[in-house]
């Protein structure tokens, strides 16, 4: 490793980005070689906001646990928690009734569309442009405001239990989310037009930090960050779960591998997701919105394995059982450690703007990255 | 009526009468370095608080409105604030540079006021250069940029200093050339020339496409010469967490702050001399009547009202764009402003040859 | 690269950048899109979704009686500790004794507002409340008693 400061032996810049700097959205702490404004290299340096979240859960029983992994990836907890939620199931073989299975693709896809309106904001701040935010922010808004009716939090709502959810959706539910898309889809065009559209914007991304199918594959990138370089991955198409069989949707793959179609596959993502909510959400069926399970839940000796399609990526949920009433030990598989390893990958040979516009398309959430 | 003019006679008649033409020139020299430091210092609180609201209402947000009635003591708060904090200077730095750095940066933005027309014969000094005058103190500010970059001791404050060095040298160059494409109306280039050639119609209206082609590309290059996003690579947040400013804190930092408000007002105060005739009325051919009434609105608010409705196109800029990469930056400086403003220079010599202009 | 092209990039530039700039004109033109919520003004007004987790309370009827049996289980379900509950030996009219809540101590700043309290609850003896102002000026504050002074066991409730 270099000295953290001053120069390496052929004089090059070496410049510490982070971990407090406006650009890493957290605790991220980058070194970066640097050549005049040309990136050699970048090596990231984690462990920040490490809070062993892993170990926290071995001693939290198979309910308790569930509602830590909200402080993983905040921005989409509900997947988190849906993970969770379905790797114990799969160990109880319990048997989710179909309301509640709608009632979490629904809120999954929700949790999608607030995380990556927040990810569109963020990244338009990231390359200069400060107003998109505010925008982006008020469509989050009223996702977070039917998070708050029905689950009663508005980012870590805990609202996933095995077995089902927590609570029955709000009388308000249905109408509150159809109003929610028909805002959407006008807003969407504001949008395009403010950004997506924008010379300086596509310039920004055009052909800056491409990553190819192969490099994607073989650092394990996931999610959007791989669909972008042509490799398709989407747990919900391959794996699925749930109702996520039964609903129409597309499987978004661009072959660009740069920052724009990273762009533009969370663009069109989203449109997806508004897509799924419409095919479910004026057809939930009646019946209970939790399959009835023993107070104490104990998994039988063995190992379980359940991924979900996050926000982000694949997040896969290890759990390992001994039989007692608490994991023996839990592993998680988080999509941003493998999406930030690429960054190198990505950035180098890049300028400086163009890290910062690479970075904002991996939609990096710290928190994610080191548990 | 009272107009500027007037009450600068009265002033200039009351000294002459009182104290002999020698102490008059002193006591008019120290009283307009007061004024044009109490100009100064409106300008900077004004205009930052109008950034503020106008950047909250793009923002659909409400802004400053808590200090003073509807927010308007905001900024001075603010100043106050800056004023009393420490003006840190850190260890590496090199002392004399970091601490002269801002001193020069103010005192380029004060010495541009020179020959700008505030009213009808309000002026400091009619300099028979003016414009030149001007493009070339304006670009001093980059000195005390790369000097304030170089002596942080900051890897961020040089980045800053380099880019913010290429940038204002380059843009420089198309500023100039829409400067000489008016000039080549004009005929002239002292300020009070260029606003009496532009009393039977501002020059945007008269000079036809080639004059609006020099004015966008002119709104362009001076929103890159005086930093402002856009072409805010200089200090970059995102990238460069403050660019060149990024040690410094207290007046220190004020002193940048305010500076980059101030040119603003400048390059605006400009434009609307070259193009809006600065303080001219707006006029419309033979309707006297309403010619009249457009003489009766004094000359000082016509060149205020230009200027401030520029100084709010540059902040639409700023609010609504994205950053440039400084390659970019340089790309569209080089084959795009700079080509299209030298065939534009000579699409106006020909309407000027033919006088198709009156 | 050809005139024509050049001309073309030009004015697709400037025409995607004029689109933005009707954007946020549209927003600056139009104030009544501000979305701004006065917080501490518009605490009159405010209205928060009915089951929003702000803090667990326990819920007492007209005659100061509660629900909780002191029977622990959400002690047991949550999973930061943040509730206590000492219990007591009642003597029950037969003579017989009986296991009833001493204190309930809940400690708010441990709290993460998970619900899972409330749901182990088996006799609906806490909810969540919906005040979210927590701030004080000394922690001690936060640890409170749930059960008020002098209240009891509901009539009926196992």
């Amino acid at each position: 490793m270099h000295e953290v400061a001053g120069t390496t032996p052929e004089g090059d810049f070496i410049i510490n980005v982070g971990p407090q700097h406006p650009a890493t959205h957290g605790v991220l702490h980058l070194v970066i070689t640097l050549e005049g404004e040309t990136i050699k290299k970048i090596e990231p340096h984690l462990g920040y906001i490490h809070r062993s979240i892993e170990k926290m859960c071995e001693s939290l029983t198979y309910r308790q646990f569930i509602y830590v992994t909200s402080r993983m990836d905040y921005l989409s907890a509900h997947i988190n928690n849906h993970a969770c939620a379905l790797c114990v199931e799969k160990g109880l073989q319990v048997e989710v009734p179909l309301r509640a299975q709608y009632i979490r693709v629904m809120m999954d896809e929700l949790t999608r569309i607030a995380s990556h309106e927040l990810w569109w904001g963020a990244l338009a701040m990231d390359v200069g442009a400060f107003t998109p935010f505010f925008y982006a922010f008020r469509e989050r808004e009223t996702i977070n405001e039917i998070m708050e009716e029905t689950c009663g939090a508005r980012l870590t709502m805990n609202y996933m239990v095995p077995g089902g959810v927590m609570a029955d959706i709000h009388p308000q539910f249905q109408q509150k989310v159809n109003f929610f898309i028909a805002l959407y889809k006008k807003k969407i065009e504001e949008y395009n037009e403010l950004v997506t559209g924008n010379i300086i914007f596509q310039n920004r991304m055009k052909g800056v930090g491409f990553l190819s199918a192969e490099n994607a594959i073989s650092y394990g990138c996931s999610g959007p960050v791989a669909r972008a370089s042509g490799v398709a991955c989407d747990v919900r198409k391959r794996y699925p779960y749930d109702v996520y069989e039964q609903v129409q949707f597309e499987e978004v793959i661009e072959t660009g591998g740069d920052s724009f179609a990273r762009y533009l596959v969370r663009i069109r993502e989203m449109e997806q997701s508004v897509h799924i909510i419409e095919q479910l959400i004026d057809n939930i069926p009646e019946g209970d919105f939790q399959a009835k399970t023993k107070a104490v839940l104990k998994l039988p000796k063995g190992e379980f394995y359940q991924r979900v399609e996050t926000a982000r990526g694949e997040l896969g949920v290890y759990i390992v059982s001994e039989g007692g009433t608490t994991p023996y030990r839990i592993k998680f598989r988080s999509p941003g450690f493998s999406n930030l390893s690429a960054l190198n990958e990505m950035a180098k040979g890049g300028k400086i703007g163009d890290l910062v516009a690479t970075m904002g398309t991996l939609d990096l959430v710290i928190p994610d990255i080191d548990r | 009526m009272i107009s500027l003019e007037a009450l600068k006679n009265e002033v200039q008649n009351w000294l002459q009468l009182h104290v002999g033409s020698t102490m008059a020139l002193i006591a008019e020299s120290v009283l307009l370095g007061i004024l044009v430091i109490a100009l100064f210092a409106v300008l900077g609180l004004l205009l930052v608080f109008m950034e503020r609201k106008v950047s909250a209402v793009m923002q659909i947000r409400l802004g400053p409105n808590r200090v003073g009635p509807k927010g308007w003591l905001q900024t001075s708060a603010d100043t106050l604030k800056l004023m009393l904090k420490e003006g840190l200077t850190p260890d590496g730095a090199d002392k004399f540079l970091f601490n002269l750095a801002p001193f020069i940066i103010m005192i380029a933005a004060m010495l541009i006021m020179v020959p700008v027309a505030f009213a009808r014969n309000f002026q400091i000094w009619d300099i028979n250069i003016g414009v030149l005058y001007i493009s070339s103190v304006a670009s001093i500010s980059v000195i005390a940029i790369l000097m304030a970059g170089w002596s942080s001791n900051n890897k961020y404050s040089l980045l800053g200093a380099m880019r913010s060095g290429a940038q204002i040298i380059s843009y420089e160059l198309s500023a100039g050339i829409a400067v000489i494409t008016m000039i080549i109306l004009t005929g002239s280039l002292s300020v009070n020339d260029i606003i009496a050639s532009q009393e039977n119609g501002w020059w945007i209206f008269k000079g036809h496409i080639p004059a609006i082609i020099a004015f966008v590309i002119f709104m362009i290059a001076v929103t890159a010469e005086t930093n402002r996003a856009p072409f805010d690579l200089a200090e970059a947040e995102s990238e460069l967490t403050a660019g060149f400013h990024t040690e410094y804190s207290g007046m220190k930092f004020a002193l940048f702050f305010l500076a980059e408000y101030i040119n603003i007002f400048i390059v605006c105060a400009v434009a609307a001399i070259l193009f809006f005739g600065g303080w001219m009325p707006f006029h419309i051919g033979h309707w006297q009547a309403f010619n009249h009434i457009m003489d009766y609105i004094p000359s000082s608010i016509w060149f205020f009202g230009k200027t401030f409705f520029l100084i709010g196109l540059i902040m639409w800029f700023r609010w609504t764009f994205p950053r440039l990469r400084i390659d970019q930056l340089l790309n569209l400086e080089w084959k795009y402003l700079l080509p299209i403003s030298l065939l534009n220079m000579l699409l106006m010599t020909i309407v000027a040859i033919l006088k198709w202009y009156l | 690269m050809s005139i024509q092209q050049y001309i073309q990039d030009v004015y697709g530039a400037i025409k995607s950048l004029l689109k933005g700039m009707c954007v946020t004109g549209y927003y600056f033109l139009h104030p009544k899109e501000i979305i701004t919520e006065q917080y501490p003004d518009n605490r009159a007004t405010l209205k928060l979704a009915e089951r929003f987790k702000g803090e667990v309370v326990m819920l007492h009827d007209e005659n100061n009686e509660h629900a909780c049996t002191g029977c622990t289980a959400c002690e047991l379900a949550c999973p930061n500790g943040t509730i206590k509950i000492i219990t007591q030996f009642d003597i029950t009219p037969e003579g017989k004794k009986k296991k009833a809540l001493n204190t309930f101590v809940y400690h708010l700043e441990l709290c993460t507002m998970c619900n899972l309290c409330v749901e182990a609850c088996p006799t609906g003896a806490i909810v969540m409340a919906q005040n979210f102002e927590h701030s004080v000026y000394d922690r001690k504050q936060l640890i409170k008693t749930l059960n008020k002074p002098g209240s009891k066991l509901r009539a009926g409730v196992e």
